[in-house]
């Protein structure tokens, strides 16, 4: 999972391409704290040809990123 | 999935960069400096005059300096954040990313906007008055914007915030409630300029409203000044951009159809033509807001939203007016500022190298 809690954007939307990029994973977790973050890393994702899906972690974020 | 609609996508930030415009187009009609209908450097500038932090071009016989006075519209904005953020449940305390780094950071941010004269709202603003010299500071920004992207493609991050508590939290907003009660009864203590730009401003209520409406579209749109170009550069996300487009949009039309619009790069109002200096000083706001997260509208924003980190960033901005105007270092339209300048300028790319290169590192997921 990339645990992006904490970080403001851009940071999680660099952390998230930058684990599409090396990888190209066909599933991804992305945990973050805030809306903004969860609008930015699903606008990237949905561009690079992801499904998401957000739920509740923690108090927090999850994004579940699949092909 | 299917694609977002153009409406969906770009929507509300072209109706927020536009609002945003003819805000500023309609405060300056009824009083604000001109070509500054919202400038977060200026007014951040002026508040910290109106609390005698500084008193630049005090005159014995009027009793003020002439930019001194607390602006309606950076309390409207902020309060406009927290009330939409408390109704969407966005507003989530949170801070301890390196604050004394965003504070010194945010000190020369505020110098290199007051060399330039204006923040990254303001040069844009400018632009549509048909400010030539505001596209000179447009080129700075955007070179100093590229620089921060490089730091963020090099891993730098000023790291984690954490969750902190309620009370501090709202600690921010709180004081923008004490400042507009300080406005409205305007005791003894508190200054207000009797000349110069400082005594120039909308009525109090009305600027305090239409900051109130944009200060909500701006949380709810994430409009930014520098994530407009940072994303169209790093992710071809030309969503905040629009913004900034439309920004210019609609001051143009604005100053077109009030006849307020002059091109050229003389005369300009509270504007001055030394190239280098307004290109200098935009290169320090645009490197230094990437490194913030932010313009200076943005850390506003997220100070409203309870992000305690930016409410240092804001708290910095103060006092890097007050240094600018005390050293000398603030332009006027006669030309850049009397104290050490040129030092001040240099200082500050060291500070900003400083801080990149110590802060870049592995982002660990």
């Amino acid at each position: 999972m990339v645990d992006a809690r904490g970080y403001s954007c851009p940071t999680p939307v660099i952390m998230v391409q930058k684990a599409v990029k090396e990888g190209n994973p066909a599933k991804l977790e992305v945990a973050v704290d805030n809306q903004c973050s969860v609008e930015n890393v699903t606008r990237f994702a949905q561009n690079a040809g992801y499904k998401v899906q957000v739920s509740d972690f923690e108090g927090d974020f999850k994004l579940t990123l699949t092909k | 999935m299917p694609k977002e609609s153009f409406v969906k996508r770009y929507g509300l930030l072209i109706g927020t960069g536009l609002a945003v415009g003819a805000a500023a187009v309609l405060l300056t009609a009824l009083g604000n400096p001109a070509n500054m209908g919202f400038c977060i450097a200026c007014f951040l500038r002026d508040i910290a005059g109106a609390l005698n932090f500084q008193r630049a071009g005090f005159d014995a016989e009027v009793g003020t300096g002439i930019v001194q006075y607390i602006r309606p519209e950076i309390i409207g904005l902020v309060l406009g954040s927290t009330v939409i953020a408390m109704v969407r449940k966005e507003f989530r305390p949170k801070g301890g990313s390196s604050p004394m780094i965003r504070f010194i950071v945010a000190v020369f941010v505020m110098i290199g906007a007051l060399v330039f004269l204006g923040c990254p709202l303001r040069m844009v603003i400018r632009i549509g008055g048909g400010d030539l010299n505001a596209v000179v500071g447009l080129v700075g920004f955007a070179i100093g914007i590229l620089i921060g992207i490089v730091c963020l493609k090099r891993g730098f991050s000023l790291r984690r915030a954490y969750q902190q508590s309620m009370t501090e939290g709202l600690i921010f907003p709180a004081l923008m409630v004490v400042l507009l009660v300080l406005v409205l009864m305007h005791p003894s203590f508190i200054v207000f300029s009797a000349a110069g730009p400082g005594s120039m401003a909308a009525p109090i209520l009305v600027a305090f409203a239409v900051a109130l409406v944009v200060g909500v579209l701006a949380q709810r749109s994430r409009l930014c000044m520098v994530g407009g170009i940072r994303d169209a550069v790093m992710f071809r996300d030309f969503r905040l951009v629009s913004a900034f487009i439309a920004i210019i949009v609609a001051v143009l039309v604005g100053n077109l159809a009030l006849s307020k619009f002059t091109l050229g790069f003389e005369g300009q109002p509270i504007a001055h033509s030394e190239a280098l200096w307004n290109l200098l000083g935009m290169v320090l706001v645009g490197w230094g807001s990437v490194l913030l997260g932010g313009c200076p509208l943005r850390q506003l924003i997220l100070a409203g939203e309870g992000n305690t980190d930016s409410a240092v960033t804001v708290t910095g901005f103060v006092v890097g007016a007050a240094v600018s105007h005390n050293f000398g270092l603030a332009s006027s339209g006669t030309g850049i500022g009397t104290g050490p300048v040129a030092i001040a300028v240099v200082v500050g790319f060291v500070v900003l190298a400083v801080v990149s290169v110590m802060n870049m590192q592995k982002l660990e997921g």
